[in-house]
């Protein structure tokens, strides 16, 4: 058991793995890191046993570091991962990701009549709640929160 | 981009309401004052309305600006496709000043982002319309001599009306009690109870609009009871005619109170209180020219009263 699992996921010398990504939102936390243009070598691993969350995504990708404002993007969607620097076989940094206080260009406000939902634009939200999480549109300042927040 | 745009009521603080308050009061008495001479200040309405757009035109006019700008998009690259931000730069590249009206809620932010030109919003959809509340605000503290210790009754539909919520945001910098007169469809919706709530906001709720709340009332505002906005048309026709004033009602009221609307009515303030000196929509209409001139002036940092002291 012990074999397999370390099959599962491989070692990285050098690099950032992404763990505790919710399996609903692995293939969307891919998408707003925006890996299909990141030329390095990637381990995408989904629906892996977790004993905090059941299932999880991991994301291991090799050579890189995220920037903050990078890795805050999935925050929104995946709240329990964690990230993990590599060097040298070793985990040197593990923190939580942080939501930032504002999310650009990433919910898609509810509001049919706002403008972001029109014109060529970014959203842009404000952290208003953190607990529950609500999200207040710039713009129209409609507020979602939970379920209700729209992810592209 | 940082500049003195007025988008939302909310932006102001409690004391520059007031210098607004008195910058209209001054153009109140210096109605024409060619403080715009060389100015040009554009009117750009995606959505037409045609009041509110005659009172910013004409505002403008008595300052002596020069007005350009649009009442219908339709006559517009608007309607080839062009973008709202390339719309404001192009117009940017002409006017000290852009006045507009959109259909879309957030266009005004989002316009006062993309260029140095000061905005001033004009509406944007259910969202905001500061120069309405501002009126509202000058046609109070006008009549009443005063903002603090005042009873405001607020009648009809208080659920999707903008102008009460705005006008409720901007008087919470005051002592003011409320009353929110509306059937259970039309309630004052509970974020802005809570608001009330969470900042010691005195207000009553009632769904009577009875003889104890108009006598006790400084200003009764009422709004318009849309057919449209009921999903319930059987509670439309049994609630419709409950938020009418007539002047029968206004019998035993303070002398003082006044009848505030922004109108256009249609019957919830019958003909007969028309006559009444309780009744102050069309003067609170005119008011409207005195508070779009004070919003120019604002944005554009002219403040006329420096070089005149009377």
């Amino acid at each position: 058991m012990k074999e397999k699992k370390e099959l599962a996921v491989a070692a990285l010398r050098n690099g950032t793995v992404i763990d505790h990504i919710p399996s609903h939102a692995l293939f969307k936390a891919v998408e707003l890191l925006n890996l299909a243009r990141c030329d390095k070598g990637i381990t995408i691993g989904n629906n892996l046993e977790s004993s905090k969350l059941g299932r999880k995504g991991i994301i291991k990708v090799a050579d890189t570091d995220f920037p903050e404002e990078v890795i805050s993007r999935i925050a929104i969607i995946a709240p329990t991962a964690v990230i993990n620097v590599i060097r040298d076989y070793e985990v040197v940094e593990k923190r939580p990701v942080t939501l930032p206080d504002e999310v650009v260009g990433i919910v898609v406000c509810n509001n049919p009549k706002c403008l972001t939902r029109h014109e060529p634009m970014p959203s842009r939200f404000h952290v208003t709640s953190r607990e529950p999480l609500t999200l207040t549109c710039h713009y129209c300042e409609h507020a979602v929160t939970g379920q209700e927040i729209n992810v592209g | 981009m940082a500049n003195t745009s007025i988008v939302s009521i909310n932006d102001l603080t409690k004391a520059e309401i007031l210098d607004l308050l008195d910058l209209a009061s001054y153009f109140e008495k210096h109605t024409n004052s060619k403080i715009l001479d060389g100015r040009v200040v554009a009117t750009l309405f995606f959505e037409p309305s045609t009041r509110t757009r005659l009172s910013f035109e004409t505002a403008a006019s008595r300052l002596g600006a020069r007005v350009i700008g649009f009442s219908d998009p339709s006559a517009t690259s608007t309607s080839k496709g062009e973008t709202l931000k390339d719309t404001i730069k192009m117009v940017s590249n002409y006017a000290d000043v852009i006045v507009m009206r959109h259909y879309l809620e957030g266009a005004a932010r989002y316009a006062s982002e993309v260029t140095d030109v000061p905005i001033i919003n004009a509406g944007d959809g259910a969202h905001q319309h500061p120069s309405q509340t501002m009126l509202d605000l000058y046609s109070i503290f006008k009549t009443q001599g005063r903002l603090d210790d005042i009873t405001v009754t607020m009648v009809g539909d208080l659920k999707y009306g903008r102008t009460v919520h705005s006008l409720l945001m901007a008087l919470s910098h005051f002592r003011v009690k409320f009353n929110f007169v509306a059937c259970d469809e039309l309630r004052m919706p509970k974020e802005f109870r809570d608001f009330c709530d969470a900042n010691g906001i005195e207000y009553k709720e009632s769904k009577d609009f009875s003889p104890e709340i108009i006598n006790e009332s400084d200003i009764i505002y009422m709004t318009r009871v849309q057919r449209e906005r009921f999903t319930d048309l059987l509670e439309y026709e049994r609630v419709k005619d409950l938020y009418n004033l007539n002047a029968a009602m206004l019998e035993n009221s303070k002398p003082t109170v006044k009848v505030l609307h922004p109108l256009p009515r249609v019957g919830e303030i019958s003909q007969d209180v028309d006559d009444s000196p309780k009744a102050y929509y069309f003067q609170q209409a005119k008011n409207g020219l005195y508070a779009r001139q004070a919003l120019i002036c604002r944005v554009l940092g002219i403040d006329p009263r420096k070089d005149n002291n009377d």
